[in-house]
C-alpha cells in the first residue's frame, strides 16, 4: 500500500508538470500583453514597459519563465504576484479559496443527498413510472446549460448576485446550480448500478439465505451498487472547483472560479496560472484518493 | 407417486415429527414467464417428492425447467416476469405457495437451503466469507458478531477448508473454485436445514474437484439426514449419489426411476438418447450417438409430445396427444415400483 | 475500405470467416440490425431524430422559416412589447430584443452556428481522440504510457471550459471555426479513453489473435478487425458529446468568450437578455428553450443509440 501510494505520487509528477506547462503555454504564448494593458489607453513609455517586463521576468524565453515559475512554487511556495496590484497570488488564493470550498462543499452535499436518494428511488422501481419520471428529470437537467438554469433561478426567484461577504445561506442557490449537472449523473449512475446489481447472482443467494428485504437491499445491494457512485463523487469534488468558473461568474461570486474568470478577461497571466495550478493539484490529489478509496471499497482491486 | 425404499438404515426424519409423508412434495407445478415475445412455459405440470435422507436427481438440458422448478420451491423466482398459474409445493405437509412472504422467508435458509452453480458470482464479492456465513446465524438465530464468526470458522472446518480461522476474513475471489463451492455448501448447511437444493453444484469445477465436492455433499447429507435435490445435466454425477432420478424435458418430467434401473433399462427415448451419447471406452472408434435437433423453444413448444421432432420412434400420435406419465411394468405386467415414463411407446422403448 | 494488406487471399478468407459480427456484412445486419429494430420502437429515438432533422433543415435553409432580418433592428419595435404568440412564424411572433431585432429571426439564424460548432467539434475530437486512443490501446507499452498515461491525462487535467476560455480570450475575432478548434483542442480526451478501453478489450479477442496468427498486417488488423468493433461505444459518446459541445459554445458565448459578431449565437442572445430579465423575459427565454431543446435532442439520441447497442444498460 505504501509503495503503491509512493509510485502513484511519482507518476503524478510528470502529469502535473505537463498540465501546468500546457496552461503556461496557453496563457503566455498567445497574443495579448498584460503590461501594455496596465497602461490602459495611455501611451506607455517604452523604457518603463521594458523595466516592468524585466522585473516580472517576461523578457526571458517562455521555457525559462516556466522554469523560474515552477522552482518558485517548489522552493518557496511562491506562485508569483498579480501584475496589476502586485499582491501575491497566494494572498488572492487564501481569500478566494474558502468561498469556493464552501460553494463546492454545499454543491457536493446537495448532489450526494438528492442524487443518491433519487437514484435509489429510480433503481428500485426500474422501468416503472417513478423511474421514467426521474430519468426524464435528469435528462432535462443535463440538457439545460448551467448558465440557463442559473439565470432562470435568478429571474424567477429573484435571487440577486451574492454579496461580497458571501455568507453560506446566500451560496445555497448557486451551489444547487453548480451541483445540478453532477446530480443528474449521480442519479443515473446510482440507478444503473442498482439495476445491474439487482440481477446479480449474489442477490439471489442473499434472498435464498432467508435474509429480510431491508438487509438484502441495505447490505448486499447497496454495498456493491454504491462503489462506482462513490468513486464518481470523489473525482467530481475536484471537477466542481473547476466548474465553479461558470457558476461564480453568473452569480458574481469572488471565489477561485470568479477570480479565474476575471483573470482571463483581464489577461492576468500570473494569477490565472497560479489558480489553475492549484485546481490541477486538487484534481490530481482527488484522483489519487479516489483510487485508494476504490481499493478499500472493492476488495477485488489490488494495489498493483 | 411412490417412494423408493432406501431409507431403512437412516435415522427418522428430524423436525416437528407430526408430519407423515414426504418432506417435500411438488404437485402439478406450472411456471410461465411473460416476456416481450410472448409467454414462455418453463414448467408444465411437474410432480415429484423427496424424503428426509433421500437424494432426488433432476436431470435435463438447459431450458428443461429443472432450475426453474427449484427456484419456485425456493421462492426466488423473479415475479414478474415469472408467474405460477397452477400447482402446489408442500413442505412438511404445508403448501408454501399459500404462505405469507415473511413465512416463506423464514423457511428459506433455515429449513430449505440452496447451493448455486457458480460460487464466484453467487457469493457477494465485497463481503468477507466469514461475514456471509455469519449472516445466517446473526439473522436467523440472533447471534452476536463475535459468536457468528466463531460458528463460521466451525462451518469452514466442517467443509474441510484448510486454515479456516486464518481465512475467515478473506473474500470469495481469494479462494479456489473448489474451496468457494465448499463455502457455498457451508452456507447452505449453516442452520442444518431439512432439505438442500443443489443446482449444478459441480458444473463449474474441474473434474477432480467435482468428485471431492460431491463426496463432501453426500457425506454431509448422510450425517444430517437431509433431503437433497440434485439438479444436473451430467449423468455421470448422478450415478453415485442419487437414490432416484427424474428426467425433465420442455418443462415436464418425461421419465422417473430408481437410479440404477434407468441406466440399465431406460423407458423413454429421450433418456435412451442421453445414455447413448455418453462416450464409452468399449465403443472406442465407433461414431458417438447424438440426439438430433435442438431443445424446443419454450415460446412455442411442439404439440403433443414435446420431444417428437427429435425422436427416432415418433409416430403420428406423438404430434397430437400429450403422453401422460405411464406407470412402467415388466413384460409380464408386474409393476416396476417408482418408475414412470411419459412416452406413448414406453413398452417398445424398455422391452423392444 | 481499401485493402491495405499483403496477406494471401486464402488467409484473408479464413480470417474473415473468423471475424465477429460487425466485420461481416451479413452478420453485421444482426448486430446493427437488432439495434435498428430496437431504435425504431424507442420513442426517445423517434422524437430526437425528428427534432434533429428539423434543426438541420433550419440550419441549412433559415430563409425557409423567416424572411425577417436577424441583424438589422428597427427601434420602432419596442422590446417591452409582448410577443404575439398567435402570429406563428412572423417576425413579431416571439417579440423583439433591445435593438428591435426579431427574436424569432435570431433564433432561426442562430441555429446554424450551434449545429456547425457541434458537428465540427465532434468530428475533430472523434478523429483526434479515436486515433490516439486506438494507437495507445493497440500498441501498449511505452506508446500507451506516452499517449494515454501522459498526453491524455495532461489535457484531461485542465478543466474543459476553463481551458477553452483561456485559448479563446487571445482571439479578438472568433468565428465558428475558431471556437470549434478551441473546443476540440481540449475536448478529445473522453473519446480517446473510450476508444482505448474498447481496443484493449477487442485486442484480446480470439479473432484478433487468429488474424495475427494468419499473418495479417498491423494496419489490416487495426482498420478491419479492431476499428469496426470499437465504433459502437465511440459513436454513443460522440453523439452525446455533440449536445455537450453545443452547450459549451453557448456557455462561452454567454460569458463573452465565444462567438463574436457577426456570428449569431443563442448564447450571446441569452446573455443580452439578462439585463431585461425582470421586464422582458422573452428576450432570454426563447433562445434558452431553443438551446436546451437542441442539446436535449442530441443527448436523447445518444442515449437511445447506447440502449440499442448495449441492451445490458436497460
Amino acid at each position: 500500500m505504501g509503495r503503491y501510494v509512493a509510485r502513484r505520487l511519482l507518476q503524478m509528477i510528470p502529469v502535473f508538470l505537463g498540465t501546468t506547462l500546457l496552461i503556461f503555454l496557453m496563457v503566455y504564448s498567445l497574443p495579448g500583453d498584460p503590461v501594455a494593458a496596465l497602461f490602459g489607453d495611455k501611451a506607455a513609455d517604452p523604457t518603463t514597459v521594458a523595466k516592468i517586463r524585466h522585473d516580472l521576468g517576461l523578457d526571458h524565453s517562455i521555457w525559462r519563465q516556466y522554469w523560474d515559475y515552477m522552482s518558485g512554487i517548489v522552493l518557496h511556495f511562491d506562485f508569483g504576484n498579480q501584475i496589476a496590484s502586485g499582491r501575491p497570488v497566494t494572498d488572492i488564493l487564501s481569500s478566494a479559496f474558502p468561498v469556493t470550498l464552501r460553494l463546492a462543499g454545499l454543491a457536493f452535499v446537495f448532489e450526494v443527498v438528492v442524487g443518491i436518494g433519487l437514484g435509489i428511488m429510480a433503481g428500485m422501481r426500474a422501468g416503472r413510472l417513478a423511474d421514467n419520471a426521474i430519468l426524464i428529470f435528469t435528462l432535462l437537467i443535463i440538457s439545460v446549460p448551467v448558465f440557463v438554469i442559473g439565470n432562470i433561478l435568478i429571474g424567477t426567484f429573484g435571487v440577486n448576485a451574492v454579496s461580497l461577504d458571501e455568507n453560506t445561506s446566500e451560496l445555497i442557490v448557486p451551489a444547487m446550480v453548480l451541483g445540478s449537472l453532477s446530480l443528474a449523473y449521480v442519479v443515473r449512475l446510482t440507478r444503473t448500478s442498482m439495476a445491474e446489481n439487482l440481477r446479480a447472482d449474489y442477490m439471489r443467494t442473499a434472498i435464498a439465505k432467508g435474509l429480510p428485504r431491508r438487509r438484502v437491499v441495505g447490505v448486499h445491494l447497496m454495498r456493491n451498487s454504491l462503489i462506482p457512485v462513490v468513486t464518481f463523487l470523489g473525482t467530481d469534488l475536484g471537477a466542481l472547483m473547476g466548474g465553479a468558473v461558470v457558476t461564480e461568474s453568473i452569480f458574481n461570486i469572488h471565489g477561485v472560479g470568479g477570480t479565474i474568470y476575471e483573470s482571463i478577461v483581464r489577461r492576468e497571466g500570473t494569477t490565472l496560472v497560479g489558480l489553475v495550478t492549484i485546481l490541477v493539484l486538487v484534481y490530481l490529489v482527488m484522483a489519487l484518493l479516489v483510487d485508494l478509496l476504490y481499493a478499500v471499497l472493492d476488495p477485488r482491486i489490488r494495489y498493483a | 407417486m411412490s417412494i423408493i425404499d432406501t431409507t431403512k438404515t437412516i435415522p427418522a426424519p428430524r423436525g416437528d415429527g407430526e408430519h407423515q409423508g414426504p418432506l417435500l412434495e411438488v404437485r402439478d407445478l406450472h411456471v410461465e414467464f411473460h416476456t416481450r415475445d410472448g409467454v414462455a412455459k418453463a414448467v408444465n405440470g411437474v410432480n415429484y417428492s423427496v424424503n428426509a435422507g433421500e437424494t432426488l436427481a433432476v436431470l435435463g438440458e438447459s431450458g428443461s425447467g429443472k432450475s426453474v422448478t427449484a427456484q419456485a420451491i425456493m421462492g426466488i423466482l423473479d415475479m414478474p416476469p415469472g408467474k405460477i398459474p397452477q400447482g402446489e409445493i408442500f413442505f412438511r405437509g404445508e403448501d408454501m405457495l399459500k404462505m405469507s412472504a415473511e413465512e416463506r422467508r423464514k423457511v428459506r435458509g433455515r429449513k430449505i437451503a440452496m447451493i448455486f452453480q457458480d460460487a464466484l458470482s453467487s457469493l457477494n464479492p465485497v463481503l468477507s466469507v466469514g461475514y456471509q456465513l455469519g449472516e445466517m446465524f446473526r439473522v436467523h438465530q440472533g447471534l452476536s458478531k463475535k459468536d457468528a464468526k466463531a460458528r463460521s470458522i466451525e462451518l469452514m472446518d466442517k467443509v474441510k477448508i484448510p486454515a479456516a480461522a486464518a481465512r475467515v476474513n478473506d473474500y470469495p475471489h481469494q479462494f479456489s473454485g473448489g474451496m468457494r463451492q465448499r463455502i457455498m455448501i457451508a452456507m447452505a448447511l449453516a442452520l442444518e436445514p431439512d432439505l438442500i437444493i443443489a443446482d449444478e453444484p459441480t458444473t463449474a469445477l474441474d473434474v477432480t474437484v467435482q468428485a471431492q465436492v460431491m463426496d463432501l455433499l453426500a457425506e454431509l447429507q448422510r450425517e444430517y439426514n437431509m433431503g437433497l435435490i440434485l439438479i444436473t445435466h451430467d449423468l455421470g454425477v448422478v450415478a453415485d449419489v442419487a437414490d432416484k432420478i427424474a428426467v425433465m424435458y420442455a418443462g415436464r418430467i418425461v421419465e422417473q426411476a430408481p437410479v440404477h434401473e434407468i441406466y440399465k433399462r431406460p423407458a423413454h427415448p429421450y433418456t435412451k438418447g442421453l445414455l447413448a451419447s455418453i462416450p464409452r471406452l468399449d465403443q472406442k472408434g465407433q461414431e458417438l450417438f447424438a440426439i438430433k435437433g435442438l431443445p424446443p423453444n419454450l415460446l412455442k413448444v411442439p404439440t403433443g409430445c414435446a420431444f417428437n421432432p427429435r425422436c427416432t420412434m415418433a409416430q403420428d400420435i406423438c404430434s397430437t396427444d400429450v403422453p401422460v406419465l405411464h406407470p412402467v411394468a415388466e413384460q409380464d405386467g408386474t409393476e416396476l415400483v417408482g418408475r414412470g415414463s411419459a412416452c406413448h411407446f414406453w413398452k417398445e422403448t424398455i422391452h423392444g | 475500405m481499401p485493402d491495405m494488406t499483403k496477406t494471401a487471399p486464402e488467409a484473408e478468407a479464413i480470417e474473415d470467416a473468423l471475424a465477429p459480427p460487425a466485420v461481416k456484412a451479413e452478420k453485421a445486419r444482426s448486430l446493427w440490425g437488432d439495434a435498428w429494430a430496437d431504435l425504431r420502437r424507442n420513442p426517445y429515438f423517434v422524437v430526437s431524430s425528428v427534432l434533429i432533422l428539423v434543426l438541420l433543415v433550419i440550419a441549412a435553409f433559415p430563409g425557409w422559416f423567416t424572411s425577417a432580418s436577424p441583424t438589422t433592428g428597427d427601434l420602432v419595435h419596442h422590446y417591452l412589447g409582448k410577443p404575439e404568440l398567435s402570429k406563428v412564424g412572423s417576425a413579431e411572433w416571439l417579440g423583439y430584443d433591445v435593438q428591435g431585432r426579431s427574436v424569432y429571426a435570431r433564433l432561426i439564424h442562430g441555429t446554424r452556428a450551434s449545429i456547425i460548432v457541434g458537428i465540427s467539434v465532434t468530428l475533430l475530437v472523434t478523429v483526434i481522440g479515436g486515433l490516439i486512443g486506438m494507437i495507445a490501446g493497440y500498441f501498449g507499452g511505452w506508446i500507451d504510457a506516452l499517449l494515454s498515461g501522459f498526453i491524455t491525462n495532461v489535457f484531461f487535467g485542465i478543466p474543459f471550459l476553463l481551458g477553452s476560455m483561456v485559448v479563446l480570450q487571445s482571439f479578438t475575432s472568433r468565428s465558428v471555426w475558431v471556437v470549434s478548434l478551441a473546443l476540440a483542442f481540449l475536448g478529445w480526451t473522453q473519446i480517446a479513453r473510450v476508444m482505448r478501453g474498447a481496443v484493449l478489450t477487442i485486442k484480446q479477442a480470439d479473432y484478433v489473435h487468429a488474424a495475427k496468427a494468419l499473418g495479417a498486417s498491423t494496419s489490416r488488423i487495426l482498420f478491419r478487425h479492431i476499428l469496426p468493433n470499437a465504433m459502437a461505444p465511440v459513436i454513443v459518446v460522440a453523439t452525446i458529446s455533440l449536445g455537450v459541445f453545443i452547450s459549451a459554445e453557448a456557455t462561452l458565448s454567454y460569458l463573452g468568450l465565444g462567438l463574436s459578431s457577426p456570428a449569431i449565437s443563442w448564447g450571446v442572445d441569452i446573455s443580452g437578455g439578462i439585463a431585461q430579465i425582470r421586464t422582458a423575459q422573452h428576450i432570454m427565454l426563447y433562445p434558452s428553450i431553443m438551446l436546451s431543446i437542441t442539446v436535449l435532442a442530441f443527448i436523447m439520441l445518444g442515449e437511445a443509440v447506447r440502449n440499442a447497442l448495449d441492451p445490458k444498460m436497460r
